[in-house]
């Protein structure tokens, strides 16, 4: 008898989501979805508002990536205002974005992901949590807390506020970084490098053992997306994307934000609210990619600091080309980590970077304006247009969730098609399916997170709409 | 020979206080030291009692009495604070809420709004009554300034800065009770009014209503403290 199998909320992730397995009468996994079930609707109510408060407005969206919000639709609005803004201005809104983005991925990797890397796939979901990692393992627990701090210390020094700085502003940023600030963050430096080593080798000891979920968590080929710099090494806040295909060659290169909806395109599908990015020359579902810490190691040929570096060349040891398993985004994730921090103290040693000239001060020049940079879960992309007085009329955003929506969605019915057997499940396989999700860290809504306690259930139900068979959990 | 000084004594809040004949309740108070919360007064603007929220009790009446348009008298006896005024201002900061689209946490003035600080102060907690989310305006038009009428309280401030400190009267207001709004001229678009450029509007506005183009982000406070000084030194002259 066909059934259903639904994970409703997936946990651990950043916003709500659900997955469904569809399975056929002999208890084989047919179809898998994962869904996105809110609608948040910014580009909508954006309309009419002035294009200068579109930064504050665009943070709103989410609560653990605002940063990346506020400079994608920053540097749109600085598109509408033809500006360049000053050198000061582009080092400090980096140093803002590489810090998001390590407590992001430290979120990601310690909160979220270490209770299922560390304490195993099948552990009591019961101690399946950051307070669990914390017990079993105390210094690593608090190299996670600890690395958390040190990017979230860093926005709060520079925007003022941990969640929604209001800093970072069109044309550039509200005022210049005063020097006891810069202080304070090297010397945060020791504890960062402790953390992030720490981590890698916990890591690289326990990544062995995963083999068999490393097969099968969204481990197939595909395209990728990131930005890259001139010189093809990584890039979080300018540069140009580049896309590439499974094997690994080159083929499209300096994508900028003008010219990012002339090779991408969003497709719908009824089951999600988010959409489904591709690269429109190889059309709908073929030209799919990936983005992210996976896709960005994967595009570049450099990290650009040298421990990071050292990190990249093992990490492409793992395949002839590009690393295609998902579960490889944990390990990306760490090295992307290593690299904010060694990026962070080389921006804070630039000589003008206590300069006092950080805003470029301009009106409308222009009616259409699109900004890019790299969020920490992939490429986000903002697109504004506005009217004479430069009130936005029509706001347009991919974001890193939709580009790798295709993927997650491949992801979920590879597992599901191999745990899945006879129509049967574990708790242990549940995870499992969910933990394909978590690789690509989805940022769901996402202004807030939650692990373990959230309430789940998993439900069997047969063609005429009747429980098979449920788990609880929360 | 200067003419006598008529002298009024009055009991406010239990304490005894001597005023000025034609002073109002809210001066009086304050320069004893009692606070009443106000919206629409500002010191060196003419008063329109329009927003109510410094209404007082009167010994004597049931009714209620805007403070800031109230002149004292002998013998008066004022309370301006107790439980059935509190509810009443309230209301009235509730009602302002509903009324429009007020979002403060990515409006210009956040952190330094009258609105909000008033909410508060007066301890409102949440809104009891249903949002009219009404669909309104922003004028961009203007080289320096914006007008978001989604924040407007109708204090009327900017109207009457205009009106009698800049002396070019380009505010005024338009429509009649919940329809009313501020307008420029004859409701041409801000930018190509008559207006001087002055910018009084902007400061004086307790809202994020009128706000400066360049400031952005919530770094937009208010500086209405210049009036006072400015109708003191044109006096002088």
């Amino acid at each position: 008898m066909p059934q259903t199998i639904t994970i409703d909320p997936v946990t651990r992730l950043e916003g709500h989501g659900k997955i469904t397995i569809q399975l056929n009468g002999q208890g084989e996994v047919e179809d898998a979805h994962f869904h996105v079930t809110q609608v948040r609707g910014f580009e909508r109510f954006s309309e009419g508002r002035p294009f200068y408060e579109m930064p504050s407005l665009m943070a709103r969206i989410c609560g653990i990536c605002p940063v990346s919000h506020l400079i994608a639709s920053a540097k749109a609005c600085e598109a509408i205002m033809s500006v360049r803004i000053p050198h000061t201005a582009a080092q400090l809104r980096r140093m803002l974005n590489l810090a998001q983005m390590v407590q992001s991925h430290a979120l990601s990797f310690f909160y979220l992901s270490s209770p299922d890397l560390l304490l195993g796939m099948d552990s009591d979901p019961g101690g399946r949590h950051i307070f669990g990692v914390v017990a079993a393992k105390p210094e690593l627990g608090r190299a996670g807390v600890a690395l958390r701090r040190f990017g979230q210390r860093i926005i709060e020094l520079l925007g003022n506020k941990r969640i929604h700085p209001g800093w970072v502003v069109p044309g550039g940023v509200t005022e210049p970084l005063a020097p006891a600030k810069r202080d304070e963050i090297l010397a945060m430096m020791p504890e960062a490098y402790h953390g992030i080593k720490l981590a890698l080798a916990a890591y690289k000891q326990i990544a062995e053992s995963f083999q068999p979920e490393i097969a099968v968590f969204a481990n197939f080929q595909s395209n990728y997306l990131g930005l890259v710099n001139e010189d093809g090494s990584v890039e979080f806040t300018d540069g140009a994307l580049r896309f590439i295909d499974s094997a690994g060659n080159v083929i499209e290169d300096g994508i900028t934000a003008t010219r990012f909806t002339e090779v991408i395109g969003e497709a719908v599908e009824p089951y999600s609210y988010t959409k489904f990015a591709y690269y429109k020359p190889l059309g709908y579902p073929e030209g799919s990619y990936r983005v992210g810490p996976l896709a960005r190691l994967n595009i570049a040929t450099s990290m650009g600091t040298p421990l990071a570096d050292a990190e990249l060349a093992e990490f492409k040891q793992l395949a002839s080309g590009p690393v295609q398993s998902s579960f490889y985004y944990h390990h990306a994730r760490l090295i992307d980590i290593l690299y904010g921090i060694e990026k962070i103290e080389q921006i804070l040693t630039d000589p003008l970077i206590l300069d006092k000239h950080v805003r470029a001060i301009a009106g409308v020049n222009r009616l259409e304006g699109a900004g890019q940079a790299e969020a920490p879960r992939g490429t986000l992309h903002h697109h504004y247009k506005v009217d004479e007085n430069g009130l936005i009329t029509w706001a347009n955003l991919v974001i890193a969730t939709g580009q790798n929506n295709n993927a997650m969605n491949k992801g979920v019915l590879q597992a599901a098609r191999h745990y899945v057997k006879d129509g049967k499940f574990t708790e242990g396989i549940l995870n499992r399916v969910e933990a394909v999700v978590r690789t690509f860290d989805p940022c769901l809504s996402c202004s807030t997170h939650a692990f373990g306690q959230m309430p789940l259930a998993l439900t069997l139900v047969d063609a005429n709409g009747g429980t098979v068979d449920q788990i609880v959990r929360g | 020979m200067s003419p006598a000084v008529d002298v009024k004594t009055l009991v406010i809040d239990g304490k005894n206080v001597s005023a000025r004949a034609g002073q109002t309740i809210l001066e009086v108070a304050r320069e004893n030291g009692i606070e009443i919360p106000t919206l629409c007064h500002l010191d060196g603007l003419g008063d329109v009692g329009a927003c109510r929220l410094c209404v007082v009790e009167v010994k004597g009446s049931p009714k209620l009495f805007p403070a800031c348009v109230t002149s004292v008298f002998e013998g008066m006896e004022v309370s301006t604070h107790s439980e059935r005024l509190q509810k009443h201002r309230r209301t009235i900061l509730e009602l302002l809420f509903t009324e429009r689209n007020h979002i403060c946490s990515v409006c210009v003035s956040n952190g330094h709004c009258e609105l909000q600080t008033l909410a508060q102060q007066q301890g409102m907690t949440h809104v009891r009554l249903p949002y009219r989310n009404p669909e309104l305006t922003v004028d961009g038009s203007h080289e320096r300034f914006t007008v978001d009428h989604n924040r407007c309280v109708l204090c009327t401030r900017c109207v009457r800065v205009c009106a009698e400190i800049e002396g070019a009267h380009v505010w005024d207001v338009m429509g009649r009770g919940i329809d009313s709004m501020v307008i420029t001229d004859l409701h041409q678009p801000w930018g190509e009014s008559s207006c001087t450029r002055c910018g009084k509007c902007v400061q004086v506005c307790p809202t994020g209503a009128l706000f400066d183009k360049s400031k952005i982000g919530s770094d937009h406070p208010k500086y209405p403290d210049f009036l006072p000084y400015l109708n003191m030194m044109r006096e002088a002259q």
